[in-house]
């Protein structure tokens, strides 16, 4: 059902946990839904300098959650914006199509990350 | 890596002496039960053999034993085949919200040809309520069908009393003992019962082999037509070596039940004691009146998907009632039915076990359950509870 990529992102995900010093954080999905995940992310001269995440849900959230955070971190906002739920999926070698949206969360909670750090800077 | 299937009410592996009678049907005997000489004479004999066998593993009479390729066939045949036989009669049906998706959706489809269904409500272990069952009785009832065994939360119904009420205002009563039949004792005569769908692949017989028992005198619509085949009530040609290890694998369970239940239970036992050790673990359906082989949870803070994943990863095998583990991305009607809410219901984790379950299985699970539990709730969000700032209904498109 699900690629190798996505198994080894699932079965060892990468940059998980909280961020207590973050600069933005993004959150999308809710429980109920079967899928919610939240991005830390820490910026340095708008970079990326780490990503951390958390997420509740199936195989597939938990492995773009964990592939999100292994593409953004090191980018500049303007790239990380850029990422999207296909470049997440294609990077995963693809998912199956009953996960495309709703466990493809990561890329939306990214962008609600950069969002988060903008509307700070701007205070 | 070791291998533990712990998915039995899933289906069974083929018992070794139900392959072995079952061979010289696909080899040697192949003959059409049908015709008029030698092969096809013997391909019948098994064929009446099985159903004698089937017949006895409920305490039928061999004749009120129609075989079917599947539990949902015969669900569809009682539901239809009754409803088509008597409308005259009266257009109304009673069903339980915890019925197999082949009842509800035979329901569904009633419904749709001007027929009226109750759904009962069940309480929270999924008991039906059999005064329930009478008061939604009307002048126009039909036929009551409730589900025998919970495959998702393993509680077994009240059926005896619910047939007790059926019987006093004469209306006919269909259970669907899939998950039931094979896996504890059952005698139709003592439930007193007019129909009951079962099939082999839930007591080690093969896939594709079920049956429908149809009480003596009761008049049933066919729902394939054809040939004489199964009385004319079934047509097609028989698929016989399906049909004989059915037969075969009945014999083997009324013969090993007892034997069955007694090595299951206590490990089933050790599952839920241990399981529920663990922080913010509920056990689903009925504590006491279940099957012997059932343990069901729902797992806080986790979702199911990712659960049955990770435990597969080291071996284990199980199922979920999530969201995300079913095809249609819906929760599980049984858990919604049985109040849990619907977040808790995605980390629902259904393990059933089955005769060649050891106790070095048990203790190897006992000790990887919680490794993978505590592994995905560091994963989670909510490891220090649920956001109670969290949307109470899920809008996204699925």
């Amino acid at each position: 059902m699900y690629s190798e990529k996505v198994m080894d992102h699932f079965t060892n995900p990468r940059n998980v946990g909280e961020m207590p010093d973050a600069d933005g954080i993004g959150a999308e999905g809710n429980p109920v839904c079967g899928d919610a995940m939240k991005i830390f992310i820490k910026v340095k001269d708008n970079i990326i300098t780490d990503v951390k995440f958390q997420t509740f849900g199936c195989g597939a959230a938990i492995a773009v959650s964990s592939m999100v955070t292994e593409m953004a971190k090191g980018m500049t906002l303007d790239e990380a914006s850029k990422i999207s739920k296909a470049s997440v999926a294609e990077a995963l070698d693809g998912l199956p199509p009953q996960k495309m949206h709703c466990s493809n969360l990561g890329a939306d909670a990214l962008h609600k990350a950069i969002e988060d750090y903008k509307n700070k800077q701007r205070k | 890596m070791k291998k533990i299937y712990l998915d039995h009410v899933a289906t069974n592996p083929l018992h070794p002496e139900v392959l072995d009678a079952m061979m010289p049907y696909f080899r040697d005997d192949y003959g059409n039960p049908l015709s008029l000489y030698g092969p096809g004479f013997k391909a019948r004999e098994a064929i009446e053999h099985a159903r004698e066998s089937s017949a006895s593993l409920i305490n039928a009479k061999a004749k009120e034993i129609i075989f079917t390729a599947s539990g949902a066939e015969s669900n569809n045949f009682a539901l239809k085949g009754i409803a088509y036989a008597l409308q005259s009669k009266g257009k109304h049906i009673i069903v339980s919200k915890v019925e197999h998706h082949s009842i509800l959706n035979s329901a569904r489809f009633l419904e749709k040809q001007g027929f009226v269904v109750t759904y009962l409500p069940v309480d929270n272990y999924g008991l039906v309520d059999p005064e329930a069952v009478r008061k939604a009785i009307t002048g126009e009832t039909i036929l009551i069908s409730i589900i025998h065994a919970s495959p998702e939360i393993g509680t077994i119904q009240p059926i005896g009393e619910i047939s007790r009420i059926a019987r006093e205002k004469g209306v006919l009563l269909h259970t669907d003992s899939v998950a039931a039949a094979g896996n504890i004792p059952v005698d139709v005569q003592a439930l007193n019962v007019d129909l009951m769908t079962f099939a082999a692949h839930q007591f080690y017989g093969p896939k594709g082999a079920a049956a429908l028992y149809v009480k003596e005198g009761t008049r049933i619509v066919p729902l394939i037509y054809g040939g004489i085949q199964e009385g004319g009530r079934r047509a097609g040609t028989e698929n016989v070596p399906a049909i004989v290890g059915m037969g075969k694998a009945a014999e083997i369970t009324k013969r090993d039940l007892q034997k069955r239940i007694e090595h299951i239970r206590p490990l089933r036992d050790n599952i839920i004691s241990s399981t529920l050790k663990i922080d913010k673990v509920i056990l689903t359906g009925h504590p006491e009146q279940r099957l012997p082989g059932h343990a069901s949870f729902v797992v806080e803070y986790i979702e199911g998907e990712a659960m049955l994943l990770m435990l597969a990863a080291k071996g284990i095998y199980s199922a979920s009632g999530s969201a995300c583990s079913s095809k249609a991305l819906k929760s599980s009607p049984v858990l919604i039915s049985i109040g849990v809410p619907v977040h808790l219901a995605q980390g629902s984790v259904v393990f059933t076990l089955g005769e060649g379950t050891t106790s070095e299985d048990i203790t190897y699970f006992n000790e990887t359950f919680p490794q993978v539990i505590s592994r995905l709730r560091e994963i989670s969000p909510y490891s220090k509870g649920w956001d109670e700032t969290e949307a109470p209904t899920c809008t996204a498109k699925k």
